[in-house]
């Protein structure tokens, strides 16, 4: 009996704090996954552009999920020098043709890998884009080849519908 | 503790008191043995409360007019600028208070820094206070990004945007603190409830800290423990409280000749333009009391690294009171401690500096430098100069060195000086 019953009783208590542990996560959780992205964010999920009169060389900004996308129409110089770039020389290595399927359009999000704020176009010491945040440095493909920011920029789902218009997302 | 038995004088006194001890504590704060030579850097903890006060009292008042939509926001701040009775006023005493707040509590550091306030008996209230410190950050970061101008987005943004930084979950860990897939309404709703919450959890923190305090008493500029009460200390009513009211007034004057004759000179120009996340200001600064934290933040290269290094920044001042091998507090009898703590204050100022300059060429390697330097600081020179160094002897009261012997070498040298 003696010896019996404190084990009975840590049985009796480590079960009870096992239960109330389970009961405490359980009501924790929606507070805490009420800040994660709520449905109406979610359904802004894609965005069609009209991209007839986007000129060679330029670069046109738009607003997909709260977020700025470059869609740049690249000049075959910028093409031919992204291309070239061998990719031991990048410090996150992804080939152009991968990142713009059709080469004259290069669509990514216009955030610094880094810190997130928005690179200035036709900048740096690559031709492509500059981030005046922490000085990264991307080139013709929106690679980075300078500066802190850890990846390239990231290349959303996108298509196109027609030959003038893409959806993103 | 000290306090003697306390009866109150009155009969309803007595009867309340022994249901509710309210008058025993009112007793016990006025009553409250104060080390007697406590200096002038001993006034900001009332400074401190001043400023919490004004911030709570402010906020709330701001809270009645300020609307927190992201498409309101940035006019509702304007509208209390320029509709709200007193409005101009009320919001530019909570934005330059929330400065001169951090400019009090960095004084406070920095006054304990150098008369060895953290080291044992006093490491929980240390611990508490650089809890209470962490919040301030938080909350005052969180409070930059209401009025939703370029700085308060993209500061938001870069900040959030370090929690990137952790392998694996920080993506996750991003978009719950965003509610999104970027900044915007949802973290301007979250941020505005935050920060009202987080100030009511330092006033809760403050009354631990000084609770703590309490416990051991104040440290004293040289540093000994002393016998309370005795000869060597005053009550702190009121002896404390008119030194404490004088030194609130000085700081007052500074206080209100930036809200009425430089409100925005702590602000930035482009916190006066709507955010736009199509476009990133040229130069994001944060406020200037984060500067040399944002300055180690930048002098590191790699992301994950810069992240980890700016937290350890504030960690190595957590655990101070171990890395701290000295038993002597105060740096008065310290001399070389004392050299080291003014270089750690020229460093920090450098790291200020450097973190409002971009990070590139000769500011950056600066940066580079006072980085190390601050951790070598902590890390290697306080540890060792504990057993390196040759301190000087300590009186053994706080009257002794005035009324008799001059022990004290550096007392002795003073005085002969002055002949």
């Amino acid at each position: 009996m003696t010896k019996k019953s404190p084990k009975r009783r840590e049985f009796l208590f480590t079960a009870s704090y096992a239960v109330g542990a389970v009961g405490v996560g359980a009501v924790v959780w929606p507070l805490i996954d009420q800040m994660n992205p709520d449905a109406s964010v979610k359904a802004l999920a894609s965005t069609e552009v009209d991209v007839s009169s986007v000129e060679p060389g330029k670069t046109i900004t738009v607003l997909w999920r709260g977020k700025p996308v470059f869609i740049k129409r690249r000049t075959p110089e910028e093409i031919q020098e992204a291309r070239n770039v061998k990719l031991e020389d990048l410090p996150h290595p992804e080939k152009d043709e991968d990142r713009a399927k059709n080469p004259e359009w290069l669509v990514m999000l216009g955030i610094c890998t880094h810190l997130g704020c928005v690179p200035l176009n036709d900048k740096g010491d690559y031709n492509g884009w500059f981030c005046p945040c922490h000085g990264s440095h991307y080139d013709t493909s929106g690679r980075i080849r300078k500066g802190p920011a850890p990846t390239n920029m990231e290349v959303p789902k996108y298509e196109f519908v027609n030959s003038n218009t893409i959806k993103i997302g | 503790m000290s306090d003697q038995e306390y009866v109150p004088k009155s009969k309803f006194g007595k009867w309340f008191n022994d249901r509710l001890p309210l008058l025993s504590l009112a007793n016990h704060l006025t009553d409250y043995p104060t080390p007697k030579n406590l200096n002038y850097w001993w006034t900001f903890g009332g400074i401190l409360t001043f400023c919490l006060i004004t911030q709570i009292v402010t906020g709330l008042t701001l809270a009645m007019h300020y609307i927190a939509h992201s498409d309101l926001a940035f006019g509702s701040v304007e509208h209390i600028m320029r509709d709200v009775n007193y409005g101009w006023l009320i919001r530019y005493v909570h934005a330059n208070g929330a400065s001169m707040f951090f400019l009090a509590v960095y004084i406070h550091i920095f006054r304990a820094l150098y008369y060895g306030s953290y080291k044992a008996p006093r490491e929980v209230i240390w611990i508490i206070g650089m809890i209470i410190y962490f919040l301030m950050m938080a909350t005052a970061f969180m409070g930059y990004v209401l009025p939703w101008g370029q700085m308060s987005f993209w500061g938001a943004t870069v900040i959030t945007n370090l929690f990137s930084a952790i392998p694996f979950v920080g993506e996750g860990i991003v978009s719950w603190l965003w509610g999104g897939f970027a900044v915007d309404n949802p973290t301007l709703t979250r941020f505005y409830s935050l920060h009202y919450l987080l100030p009511f959890l330092i006033l809760g923190l403050v009354v631990l800290h000084i609770w703590a305090l309490h416990v051991p008493g104040n440290n004293n500029p040289i540093g000994i423990n002393i016998k309370k009460p005795s000869k060597d200390t005053v009550p702190f009513h009121p002896y404390i409280v008119i030194k404490d009211a004088f030194a609130l007034l000085m700081f007052l004057i500074v206080f209100a000749f930036f809200v009425f004759y430089s409100p925005n000179i702590l602000g930035h120009a482009d916190n006066y333009i709507e955010a736009n996340p199509m476009v990133t200001p040229a130069h994001i600064v944060p406020e200037w009391y984060l500067l040399p934290f944002y300055a180690i933040l930048r002098s590191v290269p790699d992301k994950l690294f810069g992240v980890i290094a700016m937290f350890a920044a504030i960690f190595v001042l957590v655990i101070l009171p171990w890395l701290d091998t000295s038993k002597i507090r105060s740096a008065v009898f310290r001399p070389l401690y004392k050299q080291f703590y003014w270089i750690l204050v020229i460093d920090v100022l450098v790291l200020g500096y450097v973190g409002a300059m971009p990070a590139e060429g000769l500011y950056l390697l600066i940066a580079r430098v006072a980085t190390a330097y601050y951790f070598l600081h902590f890390l290697i020179i306080l540890p060792v100069l504990g057993y390196k160094e040759k301190t000087i002897p300590l009186p053994l009261s706080i009257t002794e060195p005035v009324l008799g012997g001059f022990p004290n070498p550096s007392t002795v040298k003073k005085k002969e000086s002055l002949n």
